[in-house]
């Protein structure tokens, strides 16, 4: 195996008393496409939020490229050009068009002047269905497309890895399939992905590994066959059983 | 006409009808009692004189310029010192926490100072330092008393709407690799200074009124106008000219406040 793109060596969180992850290891390899699993509060989103220093960890490290981003007064600005990450709720910028919301990072954070930028990002536009959508407002859009938008505005860092949030718990059913094919088309690229995820024929489907989550450790982990289909552990039974009903 | 819309249709009419009778009735009794108040003719005499409001309004009219220039001037500088006082209130830099205390101390004293108070203050107080000229102007000053209440109460009103929005705004501006100083400058605080537009309306129909206490300090805007008028021909009737003059500019001014404020609530909800 390659060296990690990603590494994590006993991630500890709580917040107050509540401890969410209890003691976090894991390695996500270039290119890979993980998938977290889980019950809700299982600790998912907050170990992708520990994976970019959104939530500072309380204890253990983070290793991007073998450099350790958890060091207490690192500085993270930098190292979030190369991690991209995507919420449960878009968290466009209501008060600037779709292609405002994609350039503003570009071009503060890696002084890209207009011209370069606007045939880069149209190219993404296009490329994702959206070309019709740029100059519009985010509450002009449904819920796909705005999830969407908010992937083009990661990726248009031109990120390493990406980070995905639930990203289609707070969609209505018909248009998760519009944004699950995006990240298909990630998964072409060689993009590094970790995805905390409901959608198990997705992550069935794509996925490089599955890890389960629950209480705050990875209680299982394995290829998407091994998970689903024979899970060793009992909690990860009892956990398909109720989402597969 | 559906079943549902005849209904609301007559019950709209009802409502009318109710409402058209209760203001007429109330219209009749001001007009029948009033005239019957034992001092009626001598208040009609000294505040609603016909020939003296005719005579007097243009002048009055030219004064109000004054006040419309006072507040045209004030209104840059207050809010010019209200973003930069908001944003010293939420700085969490340790090397800037007197700047943040400043902030505290700033908005404590000059909200909770009556304005016509610092008006006297300042306006007085500071030229009697004995400041050439034109630093003694009490334009300067009148202005400077303007300036630190009203200033005090923008930054309030930004730094609620600052903190009004969510912190996912934040994370993800974050998240993108922006600094902190951008994230402020480019997600914050437009998201944030919209939605205080209406609360700052209000702010500015109260500011142009109380440029109207400059007159203790000297200029001779609107107010001291009709003090002049009042002295000379004793009546007061200049007086109700002001007034009307504040209101033609003031009750529109509110009422488009409203209308953004509804305007926000409906966006919104």
């Amino acid at each position: 195996m390659p060296d990690p793109r990603l590494s994590l060596r006993g991630v500890k969180k709580s917040f107050d008393d509540v401890s969410v992850l209890k003691g976090i290891d894991m390695d996500v390899a270039p290119g890979e496409m993980l998938c977290l699993i889980g019950a809700s509060g299982s600790g998912k989103s907050t170990l992708l939020r520990c994976m970019n220093g959104l939530e500072p960890v309380d204890d253990g490290a983070v290793l991007l490229d073998g450099v350790d981003i958890a060091e207490p007064g690192f500085d993270l600005t930098p190292i979030r050009q190369r991690i991209g990450i995507v919420f449960q709720s878009f968290n466009l910028f209501p008060h600037m068009t779709t292609f405002e919301n994609v350039c503003l990072a570009p071009r503060r954070v890696l002084s890209e002047n207009r011209d370069s930028l606007h045939p880069r990002i149209t190219a993404l536009f296009e490329r994702f269905g959206l070309a019709a959508h740029m100059h519009k407002y985010p509450d002009q859009l449904s819920g796909g497309q705005q999830q969407r938008v908010a992937v083009i505005r990661a990726l248009a860092m031109k990120p390493q890895t990406m980070l995905f949030d639930e990203i289609t718990s707070a969609l209505d059913p018909e248009l998760v399939g519009e944004v699950l094919d995006v990240l298909r088309q990630l998964r072409d690229e060689g993009i590094t992905m970790v995805l905390a995820t409901h959608e198990m024929g997705f992550a069935r489907e794509l996925a490089d590994r599955v890890c389960f989550m629950d209480q705050g450790v990875i209680a299982e982990e394995g290829s998407p066959d091994q998970i689903f289909s024979a899970p060793q552990k009992i909690r990860t039974r009892q956990f398909l059983a109720s989402i597969l009903r | 006409m559906t079943r549902r819309a005849a209904y609301e249709a007559r019950q709209r009419r009802r409502a009318n009808l109710i409402a058209g009778a209760s203001t007429l009735a109330v219209v009749v009794l001001i007009v029948l009692l009033v005239p019957r108040a034992p001092g009626w003719d001598a208040v009609r005499a000294s505040f609603f004189d016909a020939e003296i409001f005719v005579r007097t309004f243009p002048d009055l009219l030219r004064a109000f310029v004054l006040d419309v220039a006072i507040f045209a001037w004030s209104v840059p500088m207050i809010f010019a010192m209200g973003l930069a006082i908001a944003l010293a209130r939420g700085t969490h830099n340790p090397a800037l926490f007197p700047l943040r205390i400043f902030g505290a101390v700033y908005v404590d004293l000059f909200r909770g100072i009556p304005v016509v108070l610092l008006v006297y203050l300042v306006g007085f107080g500071i030229p009697g330092l004995g400041l050439p000229r034109p630093w003694n102007s009490p334009y300067i000053w009148g202005t400077v008393a303007l300036v630190l209440t009203y200033s005090a109460y923008v930054a309030e009103v930004l730094r609620s709407g600052i903190e009004s929005i969510h912190t996912s705004q934040r994370n993800a501006a974050i998240c993108l690799g922006l600094s902190e100083r951008d994230t402020m400058r480019y997600v914050i605080l437009p998201q944030a200074i919209r939605r205080v537009v209406p609360a700052n309306m209000n702010m500015l129909v109260a500011l142009q009124k109380d440029v109207a206490l400059l007159s203790f300090i000297g200029p001779v805007e609107i107010l001291r106008q009709a003090g002049i008028f009042k002295s000379l021909l004793a009546n007061f009737t200049p007086y109700v000219g002001a007034a009307v003059i504040f209101l033609m500019v003031t009750v529109p001014a509110t009422r488009y406040a409203d209308y953004l404020m509804n305007k926000d609530r409906n966006a919104r909800s």
